[in-house]
């Protein structure tokens, strides 16, 4: 394992207006390293995982994947980075106007990587290592369970062989065995692939079954970061207060009661 | 409140719009002439877009012929100008109903269409997962659609309209008022200029382009769930309307403004 991070977050600034969203995230991925943000909604968990991938600017701060800076790149070069990774959306992001199979190698057929015979059984392959049949990949997105789509989401943002997997909130909306069935497939194909993963999420029971390292944010900056072992010994009320759950401790929610 | 506060924030917003649009105007036509281009895509689409709008065309320019006809044969009795009904049912047709009607028949099935699948992907995270698969929403979903409407008004729809417009009014003409077929066509054939049809084929060029940029704009910039979608979609239409009348003025001054 190389010391370069894989993935490095250095004074990461951003807001919307005057909303500021991240203050300053400082965060360190290792290559090979299964990094899983916890944090309430409206923390900034997605405005991070958008400002890595460009689909957001900051305002300031440095974001490095594989020791090279990505904040103001050209379109060529960020391309390039764009290739490394792969994404889980939490409600998939299927396109709705094509198969299935389409979807899974979409990034190949769009870049002319493969002909459409041969995305087709790399798609059929990519489906069937997330269990699911050859049979689905002629079935338009909107004819798949919630669960299913995931799954393909899954096969999708493998089928080109990332370097880096993003997975946003990827059991959200599932009940809890079809989150188990993600989360473990999460968990096989990131040792499978040896990539670097980063996992969003609120849900406890991915932390402990994806991450090797937990970081929580809270307010726009990383209030904890450890193995996920410590998690439960972090010493920090915020990290205490939220892997348990109550509604009593130093993060107030703001709702407006009646 | 303060009355020159509220025109500086409104010519203010005005000037904020239409840099906005000039920005992505610039962007969808660099990403025209750029490598690489989707073929497969631009064919969908110049068939939903031209081909599928045949039939609503079609008929809009069938009626108006007839209508036209009947209008001018009634109002030119009135001093004795029936025989000029040929030359100004030919001159209507093809330099301003067959564009202007297309345009705006059109702008409301394929601006509002575009602008609500753009906003749908947009606001479901779809444009997002595009851009994480190493491709270009721009090269994929824009310019496409651009092309495609741009080729599409000139060389099938407005030629379409302009042909079956004027058989419109021939029917009338010779059918229900009485005029020779042959003296019909004949007249219509020599008052016709190729300045006429030049002027209706760039019209057309130039509708299709504004009916395809607000689409797009407006899909792409789309927020907000289903009710952004719909404003996205009412904001597309109306504009392409507003733009389609402006530019028809400009483009007859171009060519007809003695």
């Amino acid at each position: 394992m190389t010391d370069t991070p894989k993935i490095s977050l250095k004074g990461l600034h951003k807001q919307f207006g005057p909303k500021i969203v991240l203050d300053s995230i400082d965060l360190d991925i290792m290559p090979g390293e299964s990094m899983v943000i916890i944090g309430g909604s409206g923390s900034g968990k997605s405005v991070t995982l958008k400002c890595i991938l460009g689909l957001l600017h900051p305002q300031s701060g440095s974001i490095k994947v594989d020791g090279e800076e990505t904040i103001g790149m050209g379109r060529k070069d960020r391309k390039r980075i764009q290739e490394k990774f792969g994404m889980l959306f939490q409600g998939a992001a299927l396109f709705d106007s094509l198969p299935v199979w389409e979807n899974v190698t979409f990034g190949l057929l769009a870049a002319g990587k493969a002909k459409r015979r041969e995305a087709k059984e790399i798609a059929i392959e990519n489906l069937r290592s997330v269990g699911l049949s050859p049979d689905v990949a002629h079935l338009s997105p909107a004819e798949l369970s919630g669960g299913m789509q995931k799954r393909v989401g899954l096969a999708r943002a493998i089928a080109s062989k990332p370097e880096i997997i993003f997975f946003d909130e990827p059991t959200t909306g599932l009940d809890p065995i079809m989150a188990d069935v993600i989360n473990e497939l999460i968990v096989e194909r990131v040792k499978e692939m040896g990539v670097t993963a980063l996992t969003i999420t609120h849900d406890m029971s991915s932390v402990r079954k994806i991450a090797d390292k937990v970081a929580m944010i809270y307010k726009g900056n990383i209030i904890w970061s450890g193995p996920r072992n410590d998690i439960d010994n972090s010493g920090n009320a915020y990290v205490e207060q939220f892997i348990h759950g109550r509604a009593e401790g130093p993060i107030q929610m703001e709702v407006l009661k009646a | 409140m303060n009355f020159l506060a509220v025109i500086g924030r409104i010519t203010f917003g005005f000037l904020q719009a239409t840099g906005r649009l000039g920005v992505f105007a610039g962007t969808a036509i660099s990403h025209m002439a750029a490598p690489p281009f989707y073929f497969r895509s631009l064919l969908q689409q110049m068939m939903t877009i031209g081909y599928y709008s045949l039939p609503v065309v079609g008929l809009t320019a069938l009626f108006t012929g007839a209508a036209l006809a009947l209008n001018i044969y009634e109002g030119g009795s009135r001093f004795n100008a029936e025989s000029a009904l040929p030359t100004i049912v030919v001159i209507g047709i093809v330099r301003e109903l067959g564009p202007v009607l297309c345009g705006l028949i059109v702008a409301g099935r394929v601006s509002a269409s575009m602008a609500a699948e753009i906003g749908t992907m947009r606001v479901t995270e779809q444009i997002d997962a595009m851009s994480t698969l190493s491709t270009d929403p721009f090269k994929y979903l824009i310019a496409p659609r651009i092309v495609a409407t741009t080729l599409m008004m000139p060389f099938m729809l407005v030629i379409v309209a302009d042909v079956i417009g004027v058989m419109g009014g021939f029917l009338i003409a010779t059918g229900k008022l009485g005029f020779n077929a042959g003296n019909y066509m004949s007249v219509t054939m020599d008052f016709l200029e190729i300045k006429d049809i030049y002027a209706s084929l760039t019209k057309a060029a130039v509708f299709g382009f504004f009916i395809s940029l607000m689409g797009c704009y407006h899909g792409y910039h789309s927020r907000g769930g289903a009710q952004g979608v719909g404003i996205a979609t009412t904001n597309a239409v109306v504009s392409a309307c507003m733009l389609i009348l402006l530019s028809n003025y400009l483009v007859t001054e171009i060519f007809f403004a003695t």
